[in-house]
């Protein structure tokens, strides 16, 4: 079992969870996630891992709620375990010193970058963050991020805080200023990471995204996790997350992304039915 | 032998009944649950089967067989209705008797040799060893071995499919500390994630693996050795003194034909996993399985055998089935046994069709498979007949979900964070036959990862072969 050690919410449907797994405390490298399971009956999840302690022996995990599996995740309480924690898992990020990097994260894909964006700015590189949400209630690690990043820039698609707009419009913008930009890294909303693909792929600016995909195991024995990157197909669990954004088939990992809405909708009217029942 | 002559001889000798045939269930029954198909002998039919046996001195069975169970010895135990001391006595070289019982191929091994079979049908051997690890089992007289003083060795086994378990049964029997390293959340390997449930019951196999627990085994889960800990880490820092990789092949393989990553179609190995890990067929758990009214499996091999079957359990009545392979039947990878049951089931089979791609709707879903017919030709460097496609056969199967069963490799995580540790092109470790040695000091490995993916009892073989030589290595200092 693998125990909270806390748990912090840090936006609506956002929570931030600090688990012990020293194993994985100690091995972990950014870019890297974890398989969790809730309980005996519940799915492998894959997680991303935000940060970790490896003299505490602990990971933190950020969770958005977006179905019935995460749902369950987030509400764990401190004292609480998980039942299973596997990883670290994937390809570490290459972090080298590449000069000016972007980092552009929207929604809860900016946990993800945030272990990103601190491993570029140790190596050395000048960092820009552009830190994107919905509405600026969504919004989170914004001051993590600011004293990691070189500058840190927020944008909001309904203009309730920072720009209104779109990270991929921001990166557009900077690069028709003429700003030198030598290596952007995408994380967010699949819509979101092929649209700052789009941007820089005429500027041939090299381009990576994180995907996250349907997955089992994750260590490479189902290929759920399948995605098509340039002629090739590779499994985001053992070859990922991270791939070259201009590369990648974004339409596909979207058809992909949708394939068990049916059964998540299923699932999500039991939990609505359950809490019904018990409130009568 | 003419008719004459093979009567005449009949008459003379006391008669033997015949092979006795395995109790199943009836296939429009068992379609609609996951619970096993055969039922298993009881002690009445099983003192008859063994009593077919000769008892011959040359017994060439113990030969057939890779972990040389002593076959005419428990069969001897069980004609005289001595059933514990039966299942005991395959206990003594084999860790897994109501696994090995159940999904071992002893037509192709025991059975294969055994004496009678050239005059008759050959004893049941498997169904003799299931029916006495059961009766132990159900019992409730789970022998559990003497344990030889600690020896203060550690051994890592990784992995805890039949080779890990065969080891660490071993290894501790010798008085050696065994730690088992597993990746997923339950022991046990391809037993638990990919033979269904019908063919192997989970909670068989997890009685037969609690014995290691029980003599010490210490157990951990949820590491990926190669991410978690990576082997020179275990050798290094962790005070191990010798390394068992029993790994497996879990990587699945593709086609490569245009198309394949639409949605719906899935691995053999994903569709298993979620009905048989995850348990997906069970309401109370959360994993989803989606089954198409048109499922087409391509491979026909155990494994596209027991994805068939598992398709038409879990789709309900009006989910079609058929198998696409592009070789003939006489070809088929699969047990006699595995393919029988899937047509008795109402698995199709469109043999000598070859799948050239995969065709999807606007929303990125399938829709079709489109095939060649193939003829079969002069015979390949597998000594099987060449399968050639014959020209403008091209024609689109109807189909809304196709799952891939051509075969699994070893996963890269120990070779590519060991560099001294030799692998062949296909990722599979290099490793001595018989002991197991790599080319790495205090490293050993067997099964599907020296293999490629083969059998759960030549699996287990191999682990018991590296037991033997990691015993002497940590007694000796040499293999």
């Amino acid at each position: 079992m693998y125990k909270i050690v806390s748990r912090e919410q840090l936006a609506p449907k956002i929570t931030r969870m600090r688990v012990e797994a020293p194993a994985i405390a100690e091995s972990r490298k950014p870019g890297q996630f974890v398989v969790v399971r809730a309980r005996e009956e519940s799915e492998r999840i894959p997680l991303t891992i935000v940060d970790s302690d490896p003299d505490q022996g602990t990971i933190d995990l950020i969770i958005q709620e977006a179905g019935f599996s995460t749902h369950e995740l987030t509400h764990f309480e401190e004292g609480d375990a998980y039942q299973d924690v596997l990883g670290p898992l994937g390809e570490p990020t290459e972090i080298e010193s590449y000069g000016t990097v972007v980092c552009v994260g929207g929604g809860v894909g900016t946990a993800v970058l945030y272990p990103i964006v601190k491993g570029m700015k140790k190596a050395g590189n000048e960092v820009i963050t552009i830190n994107g949400a919905r509405t600026k209630e969504l919004l989170i690690l914004e001051d993590e991020l600011r004293q990691v990043s070189d500058e840190l820039i927020i944008t909001t698609d309904d203009g309730s805080y920072g720009i209104e707009g779109f990270g991929s419009t921001v990166l557009q913008e900077m690069i028709e200023e003429g700003r030198e930009i030598d290596f952007v890294v995408a994380i967010g909303p699949m819509m979101m990471m092929k649209a700052v693909a789009d941007v820089t792929r005429p500027y041939e600016i090299p381009t990576i995204a994180s995907l996250n995909t349907i997955m089992i195991d994750g260590t490479g024995m189902c290929g759920g996790c399948r995605v098509t990157v340039g002629e090739e197909t590779m499994f985001a669990c053992v070859d990922g997350p991270e791939f070259d954004a201009h590369l990648v088939d974004f339409e596909e990992q979207i058809a992909r992304h949708h394939y068990y809405d049916e059964e998540q909708a299923c699932q999500m009217e039991k939990l609505i039915d359950e809490a019904e029942e018990e409130k009568a | 032998m003419s008719e004459k002559r093979r009567k005449r001889k009949r008459r003379k000798k006391p008669e033997r009944p015949p092979r006795q045939a395995m109790p199943v269930r009836p296939a429009e029954v068992r379609v609609t649950d996951f619970d096993e198909v055969a039922v298993g002998y009881d002690a009445e039919t099983a003192v008859v089967e063994a009593s077919r046996c000769l008892q011959c001195p040359t017994h060439p069975c113990v030969e057939g067989c890779p972990v040389a169970v002593d076959i005419p010895g428990f069969i001897e135990l069980v004609k005289e209705g001595e059933f514990i001391a039966a299942a005991q006595k395959i206990k003594e070289t084999n860790t897994l008797p109501a696994v090995c019982g159940r999904v071992c191929p002893q037509e192709e091994q025991c059975e294969e040799v055994c004496v009678i079979g050239k005059i008759d049908a050959p004893v049941a051997i498997g169904r003799l060893e299931r029916f006495v690890a059961d009766y132990e089992r159900e019992h409730g007289e789970i022998e559990i071995p003497e344990v030889a003083p600690d020896t203060g060795k550690k051994v890592a086994v990784i992995g805890s499919g039949p080779a890990g378990i065969t080891v660490a049964y071993e290894l501790l029997q010798k008085g050696h500390s065994v730690t088992i390293y597993e990746a997923l959340h339950e022991l046990g390997g391809v037993l638990v994630y990919g033979i269904p449930e019908f063919r192997l019951p989970k909670k068989i196999v997890a009685a037969e693996i609690d014995t290691i627990k029980k003599i010490g085994a210490e157990i951990k889960l949820n590491m990926l050795i190669g991410k978690t800990r990576t082997i020179d880490q275990l050798l290094q820092e962790d005070g191990f003194d010798a390394v068992f990789i029993g790994t497996g092949a879990g990587l699945p393989m593709f086609l490569n034909i245009p198309g394949e990553n639409l949605n719906g179609v899935l691995s053999a190995n994903e569709f298993l996993t979620r009905i048989n890990l995850m348990k997906a067929y069970r309401d109370e758990y959360v994993t989803p399985i989606k089954v198409g009214k048109k499922v087409t499996v391509i491979g026909a091999g155990n494994v596209a055998m027991d994805a068939a079957r598992s398709a038409l359990r879990a789709g309900g009545e009006d989910t079609e089935v058929s198998i696409v392979y592009r070789r003939s039947r006489e070809e088929m990878p699969a047990r006699e046994e595995e393919i029988h049951h899937a047509e008795e089931e109402g698995v199709k089979f469109n043999l000598l069709t070859n799948p050239v791609r995969i065709i999807g709707d606007e929303t990125n879903t399938v829709t079709g498979l489109e095939c060649v017919e193939m003829e079969l030709g002069e015979p390949d460097a597998s000594g099987r007949r060449r399968p050639i496609p014959i020209e403008g056969s091209e024609h689109t199967v109807d189909t809304d979900m196709v799952i891939v069963a051509l075969g699994t490799l070893p996963r890269k995580f120990i070779s590519s964070t060991t560099p001294d540790l030799e692998t062949s092109d296909w990722g599979t470790f290099i490793a001595d036959e018989e002991t197991g040695q790599t080319s790495k000091e205090g490293v050993f490995a067997g099964g599907d990862v020296v293999t490629g993916s083969a059998t759960v009892i030549k699996a287990m073989g191999a682990g018991r072969g590296a037991a033997q030589a990691i015993h002497q290595y940590l007694s000796n200092g040499q293999a």
